[in-house]
């Protein structure tokens, strides 16, 4: 009798979201996560209170995951605005080590995202290739932070009398939808060069790894990255590109997603107030023109005279 | 309100003070045709359309020329021709032999400026000071600039193996008709792409005549197209599956039609849109020096430019001084023939823009505002608009939001530098701005916060080909104008 009331209690252990496969020791019930959005450095419901079922590879519901709305979004969007002048007006430094700390925080919860990315499908030593991609990637744009302004950066001669440099500077608001594939990478990949160059961004995660994506911002979130510098939602891309490339506070999108009908619909939307459209190939991709994607160039004159 | 003319106020008033002698600069060495054909493959050809338009002088209403209108079948002519260029000819020229062959546009083009800045002066309107000592010697300029590069690619964009694009299909505007075609045509062919290239269909001559240039100088043909026509013929070069890349100068209006069009392909494109910028004079200005600031700012080619500084923002300490002195200023400016050397003022582009201009207006003073205007007579024919400034408006006053693209300011006032940013950055504008200041911090610190592409502080349009050009939000993508405008035609 005993045995089968074990047995019973090990079951519900290892119930929803799994984190729980280390219960199977104890006779205890483990204690379930509740996933929701990232948005202005808190964790809330949608206020759609819509949900969608996460399985795993057996059919088995992992976790009811927040199905953002629209309105979730426009906040992302109001508090991602707000944001952003203070994250563009800290010292280029500053954002690296910001950068460089996320990727701290990332590497030593190494092992939670292979957990996480195995719940969800991913092969053990895929995850751990994935999450050191990450990792490196984040610490390769930590580094260029305060590097991409002198690359890119320029002293014009001119003709006349005048003292003339041009630099970058970032866009502003950006919205970014990953795409199906590698669920870590693709959160790092889509935003390290947004917040290297002093953008806010709101991420769209994919939908089949919203697991990784909200103990992603919870990594954020320990990371002292500024609330609603990055935002996370979960949900669906069919339902949410179209208000990703529409609103008029957003100035840049990028796509990293593989509908094409989908991006014809962004960059159709994105006309609207004149955003940069962003198409990301290949995540994996390192390169300071991916930050540079996100710049705007400002030209400054000044006379020289007395 | 009632519009409001100057009162008596000879004290700066030039052409009462002493009397300035006509000084036109003659056209009788021009050689205009009666008719022009469109330039593709290197000869020029009447239109598949059979049709023409009449290109007309807006200070005089005469008709100057009969221009082809490009059609569908024109345009296709002229893709074919700029991608078998690309394919078989310019793409595989050693790129310092394409440096040598823009180098000699740049220099056939300053033996022939005289005759270019007076053909752009009778076709647009502008006073020839500008277009001779403006326009035309900066677009050979930017051809000399970016013959250069040519050979120097792999210096611009650091750990790329930069490729040219293609073809491209260039749109450019009536307000610097040959600066625009240089500003595009330049860097495209430096960079190794072929163009085709539409001119405004109120300017098209100083294009035609760089076709002429590009002939004489054996440029290959079809590595520059010329195709004359009106919006349906933009959209055919936007719309063709031969272009790879779009580059467009105009309204934002314009612009995004452009950028919807170019939904669900892979063209590359930049856009130059529309602007309506902030020049803020704050109380620490050298007061004199920022009131001829204004009037280049919002006077200069008749307030047809991009980046005109259509908004003025001054501390309230100074404003009355500022505006005094500004009204003052305004009285001096001699409005007329465009071919006179002395004329500050030339005459608005065309009906239509007038037309926009003088609604425009109207539409301040029904909202309220008080407009005031400079007591010049306008010749009677032609289209003509007075220096025209609004005081007493709002941010939400239509003439303060919309571009108005002629010689209309508007007046506003603020206390703080924090104030004056926030209106200045008021707009779904970026193009460009100013900042008068005495104070080196307090520029520096107020052209950090504008949004925009182009900063001017203790100067205002000034332009170079080496200094990058091109705007922040709705005023565009992309950049036009040193290393960073190579970016726009290489991949």
């Amino acid at each position: 009798m005993e045995t089968k009331q074990k047995e019973k209690i090990k079951k519900v252990a290892v119930g929803l979201n799994g984190h729980s496969h280390h219960a199977e020791t104890e006779i205890r019930l483990a204690v379930q996560k509740t996933y929701k959005l990232y948005i202005d450095g808190k964790f809330p419901r949608t206020e759609s209170g819509r949900y969608y079922k996460l399985n795993d590879k057996n059919g088995k519901v992992i976790a009811n995951i927040c199905r953002a709305s629209r309105k979730d979004f426009r906040d992302a969007v109001v508090v991602a605005r707000k944001a952003q002048g203070d994250w563009q007006k800290k010292s280029a430094f500053n954002r690296s080590q910001i950068l460089y700390r996320i990727a701290e925080t990332l590497e030593t919860r190494r092992l939670q995202f292979v957990s996480t990315l195995g719940l969800q499908g991913v092969s053990e030593t895929a995850a751990q290739k994935e999450v050191s991609a990450a990792v490196d990637m984040l610490v390769y744009y930590a580094g260029w932070c305060d590097k991409y302004q002198q690359v890119f950066s320029s002293v014009n001669p001119v003709e006349s009398s005048h003292f003339n440099f041009s630099f970058p500077e970032p866009t502003g608001v950006v919205t970014a939808i990953a795409s199906p594939e590698q669920g870590l990478l693709n959160l790092v990949s889509l935003m390290a060069p947004s917040l290297a160059g002093g953008n806010s961004i709101i991420i769209l995660a994919a939908e089949k790894f919203p697991l990784t994506a909200i103990d992603f911002a919870e990594v954020l979130n320990a990371s002292d990255v500024p609330g609603g510098v990055v935002n996370i939602l979960t949900g669906y891309s069919k339902e949410l590109h179209t208000h990703f490339s529409s609103h008029m506070d957003v100035n840049a999108i990028v796509y990293a997603g593989d509908n094409s009908a989908e991006l014809k619909t962004i960059q159709t939307n994105a006309a609207g107030n004149v955003k940069r459209v962003v198409v990301v190939q290949n995540i994996a991709e390192e390169s300071p023109y991916r930050i540079m994607e996100l710049q705007e160039v400002k030209t400054t004159w000044h006379p020289v005279g007395i | 309100m009632a519009k409001r003319t100057a009162k008596q106020n000879t004290r700066l008033k030039f052409d009462t003070a002493w009397q300035y002698s006509a000084a036109p600069e003659t056209p009788d060495h021009i050689v205009l045709e009666d008719k022009y054909n469109l330039f593709i493959n290197g000869k020029f050809v009447a239109p598949q359309s059979k049709k023409y338009f009449d290109t007309i002088n807006p200070a005089k209403e005469t008709r100057i020329a009969s221009v082809a209108e490009a059609s569908q079948a024109d345009v296709d002519a002229a893709v074919k021709a700029a991608r078998t260029a690309y394919d078989k000819v310019w793409s595989k020229m050693p790129a310092r032999e394409r440096g040598k062959y823009i180098y000699r546009i740049a220099r056939i083009m300053q033996e022939r400026a005289r005759e270019l800045a007076i053909i752009e002066s009778l076709d647009g309107g502008k006073p020839i000071r500008e277009s001779r000592d403006i326009d035309v010697p900066l677009a050979a300029a930017h051809f000399f600039y970016y013959a250069g590069w040519a050979d120097k690619l792999d210096y611009a964009l650091p750990g790329m193996a930069a490729q040219p694009l293609g073809v491209a299909g260039q749109i450019i505007p009536w307000n610097f008709p040959i600066l625009m075609a240089a500003w595009k045509i330049a860097p495209a062919l430096a960079c190794g792409n072929t163009v085709v290239l539409k001119p405004a269909e109120t300017t098209p001559l100083t294009a035609l005549k760089l076709a002429e240039i590009f002939r004489d100088a054996d440029l290959p043909p079809g590595v520059v197209n010329i195709v004359t026509g009106a919006g349906a013929t933009g959209a055919a070069i936007v719309n063709h599956p031969g272009i790879d890349k779009v580059a467009f100068t105009g309204s934002t209006d314009v612009g995004k039609i452009i950028q919807k069009a170019l939904a669900g392909t892979t063209k590359k494109y930049t856009l130059e849109l529309g602007g309506k910028a902030a020049n803020i004079i704050f109380e620490d200005a050298a007061i004199d020096q920022a009131v001829e600031g204004i009037v280049n700012g919002i006077f200069f080619n008749q307030g047809h430019v991009c980046c005109a500084g259509s908004r003025l923002f001054v501390q309230e300490s100074v404003a009355n001084e500022v505006v005094r002195k500004l009204k003052d200023r305004m009285e001096t400016l001699i409005i007329g023939d465009p071919l006179d050397k002395n004329t500050d003022i030339g005459a608005i582009n065309s009906r239509e823009q007038l037309n926009k201009i003088k609604a425009l207006v109207k539409v301040g003073v029904n909202e309220g505002g008080d407009c005031y205007q400079s007591s010049c007579t306008l010749p009677s024919k032609g289209f003509w608009f007075k220096p025209t400034i609004f005081t007493g408006v709002a941010q939400s006053s239509r003439i303060v939001q919309e571009e108005i693209f002629g010689p209309v300011l508007s007046i506003q006032t603020f206390r703080t530098v924090e104030e004056a940013v926030e209106k200045a950055n008021n707009t779904p504008y970026g193009l460009s701005g100013g900042v008068w200041s005495d104070k080196g911090s307090k520029v520096f610190k107020v052209t950090s916060k504008i949004k925009a592409g182009v900063l001017w502080a203790n100067t205002y349009n000034k332009f170079d080909p080496t200094s990058p050009f091109g705007g922040f939000k709705e005023s565009g993508m992309g950049r036009e104008g040193g290393m960073h405008g190579l970016s726009a035609y290489l991949k």
